[in-house]
């Protein structure tokens, strides 16, 4: 079988674009590369346009490598890789949306984030603006899915939610209580990041990333930053690199702890919710002692962080480690010993390891479905090489298992906070960042706490951004939602989203 | 769960103390949000949350008003399902042009007196985002604001003390002629 370098070398290979190759191939290459989605040897980690262009970043998990491949689409359409891989679907209707480059043989083309309320077809293509004059075509209706059927009703649900969350509308079909359909629509919060980013300087750009999800923030930031340090061919200094793993370890900690105490309180366990809220605000508090941010926005910059961890710093998050480590032990043991609460979580919205590994899933979506992938370890990046962690993996998939997966990486990231604090080098955090006087390319696979996230960037010769794509593990993770829920009940929708917590910001962008 | 319980017993609570303990600026906020809130509306404050567009950010720290530090239900506020029970509508986010609808039926569909506060520095301007073909802008643009609370995101503290800011406000909103 012809491995994911085979195909780059068949290609022409792009100048300066690191620290994974990226090829322009032609029509045959990226109808095989689309071959062998489908057949699932290789996994998609994005896929994304530019205004006459398309490109797909390509995962060969067993070789362990990574590309980018690249096709020329001078006529404005290009070879659909949805119609053989349908994990790519959404990310061609997106791109037909914003670029208006026409897949062929996409059978959904149905709009994804317009709406038809921009004023604008095609942003960040070529543009049709809604001049007096002649305005655009009003956009129709949007159509779900068709359920046919006796004794069917519907259920919408959103966009505006009932509890403190993100908007989007989920289309239910249910007979009685049982779900049959879950139709998801989404674009609501779309801000149009992408096209903000196109001209951005690093500083800007960088502030930008770090409001793409506000659970993430870290995450993103470090992706953007290892992409333009990638690019401009620049390190980060090794204390700046062990403080990014100890912020993005903060941040995985703050989210598994709080969201493990929302599944429970969303099966109305509401004093597992009460006790992991209180771990997640001392999270939260040792994060604004050490890095002066609750979240740590804008702490993580290409060069390095922002502010150095200074004494008191260290001594919260010590502190910090050791309150968890004495709490947690008690909250795992009331989850596991509580059967009113495994009644519900246990074989609740299974996924299916086959779509798992179809759709690449990343994060606990994955890992409690059989697919053993965590960006930290392979492709990996610093420091993680020098840090012993386990991945944990799981096979039941349901509710349970990624509440499992979730409570062993809490413990996993203590340990990891522990090393790092232990073996912290001394020394400057921060690099000037120069611009390259040429156009570069970077691309960089972070794992945050829902999963992996890949930036893909070009700057140009000034420095500034010229396009820069930015996917969130929430892509990838939607569409098995509406799969999990089927044959569940209604009452069970809360678990099982809350249990996949994917970010709708994250995903609009 | 029974051990659980037993240790809340005998373990001092995580709350903040109103008055008598925790930091200055808790304290000065409990006892005057208590005052203004009771003069008002006795002692209740209802809360609907609307994400028009925010990172979620915002909406972190406002799920902390809930955890056992802050318990803004002591004060008497307290979050609602649904616009029609709230007094407040709490805004978060740049308005997009994909959620600028939702938000005027949210607001259309909360009964008088109500009140808007935008919350974060998106809300009000539109903050980083401003500019973009698929923002609006900040909340005022689409409907009256009647606070801002600035941060990115502001912090639960500060979130607080905006709400204390707008308790006093329409105090005096209803004293005047």
């Amino acid at each position: 079988m012809p491995a994911l370098i085979d195909l780059i070398r068949e290609g022409r290979a792009v100048q300066h674009h690191g620290p994974w190759p990226r090829a322009v191939v032609d029509l045959a290459a990226w109808s095989f590369a689309v071959g062998q989605l489908s057949e699932g040897h290789w996994s998609l980690l994005g896929l994304w346009g530019e205004m006459d262009a398309v490109h797909m970043a390509l995962l060969d998990q067993p070789a362990g490598e990574m590309a980018v491949v690249s096709l020329a689409c001078p006529q404005r359409r290009y070879l659909s890789v949805a119609e053989r891989h349908p994990p790519a679907i959404r990310l061609e209707r997106t791109i037909r949306d914003l670029f208006g480059l026409e897949p062929e043989g996409l059978l959904d083309v149905r709009p994804w984030l317009d709406h038809g309320h921009w004023g604008v077809r095609h942003p960040l293509g070529v543009r049709q603006t809604d001049p007096p004059a002649f305005p655009l075509p009003v956009l129709p209706p949007y159509e779900f899915l068709r359920v046919d059927g006796p004794s069917l009703h519907q259920i919408p649900v959103g966009p505006v939610h009932a509890g403190i969350i993100e908007p989007g509308h989920f289309r239910f079909t249910a007979n009685g209580e049982v779900v049959v359909r879950l139709e998801e629509r989404l674009g609501y919060v779309h801000k149009g990041i992408e096209g903000l980013m196109a001209g951005a300087d690093l500083d800007r750009a960088v502030r930008l990333v770090g409001r793409v999800s506000g659970d993430s923030t870290a995450a993103y930031a470090l992706a953007f930053s290892q992409a333009a340090e990638s690019a401009l061919q620049i390190e980060a200094p090794a204390r700046a690199v062990w403080l990014r793993a100890l912020m993005a370890e903060l941040e995985r900690l703050a989210n598994h702890l709080g969201d493990i105490g929302a599944i429970c309180n969303d099966a109305s366990f509401a004093l597992m919710h009460t006790h992991c809220g209180v771990l997640r605000e001392r999270v939260l508090r040792a994060c604004d002692t050490g890095f002066g941010h609750r979240l740590m926005r804008d702490c993580i910059v290409p060069g390095g962080v922002a502010a150095d961890l200074g004494p008191v710093g260290i001594a919260a998050v010590r502190a910090l480690i050791e309150e968890i480590r004495r709490r947690f032990p008690a909250l795992i043991e009331l989850y596991d010993n509580t059967a009113s609460l495994q009644d519900r979580t246990v074989a609740t919205g299974v996924l299916a390891a086959a779509l798992a590994h179809q759709y690449g899933a990343g994060g606990y979506v994955g890992r409690a479905s059989g697919r053993a992938f965590d960006a930290r370890r392979a492709p990996g990046y610093p420091p993680y090489e020098k840090l012993s962690f386990d991945v944990p993996v799981r096979q039941d998939g349901d509710v349970n298992a990624r509440v499992w997966i979730r409570i062993q990486e809490v413990e996993q990231s203590l340990s990891l906070v522990e090393q790092i604090l232990e073996r912290l080098p001394d020394g400057p955090v921060r690099v000037e960042v120069a611009p390259a006087r040429e156009a570069r390319e970077g691309v960089a696979l972070v794992e945050g706490f829902r999963g992996d996230v890949l930036v893909w960037l070009r700057l140009a010769g000034s420095g500034k951004v010229e396009r820069c794509h930015l996917r969130d593990p929430s892509w990838f993770q939607w569409p098995l939602l509406e799969a999990v829920i089927e044959g569940n009940i209604v009452a069970d929708f809360p678990l099982c989203n809350k249990s996949f917590n994917c970010s709708y910001s994250g995903h609009d962008l | 769960m029974r051990k659980h319980l037993f240790e809340c017993l005998i373990r001092p609570p995580f709350t903040e103390r109103s008055p008598s303990a925790g930091d200055a600026t808790m304290a000065e906020l409990a006892a005057g949000l208590d005052r203004a809130a009771r003069r008002r509306l006795g002692r209740s404050l209802s809360i609907r949350a609307v994400d028009a567009g925010s990172c979620n950010g915002c909406e972190l720290e406002m799920h902390a008003l809930n955890n056992a530090f802050y318990d803004i239900e002591r004060f008497g506020i307290r979050f609602v399902a649904s616009p029609r029970h709230a007094d407040v509508l709490l805004v978060t986010g740049p308005v997009t042009k994909n959620m600028r609808e939702a938000l005027e039926r949210t607001y259309d569909a909360t009964p008088n007196p109500k009140w808007v506060v935008a919350i974060g520095d998106c809300a009000l301007d539109g903050g980083c985002f401003a500019g973009s073909y698929a923002v609006v802008g900040g909340v005022s643009e689409v409907v009256p604001v009647d606070l801002h609370i600035r941060g990115c995101p502001p912090s639960p503290t500060e979130i607080l003390k905006g709400l204390l800011a707008l308790l006093e406000h329409a105090n005096a909103e209803r004293r005047a002629p």
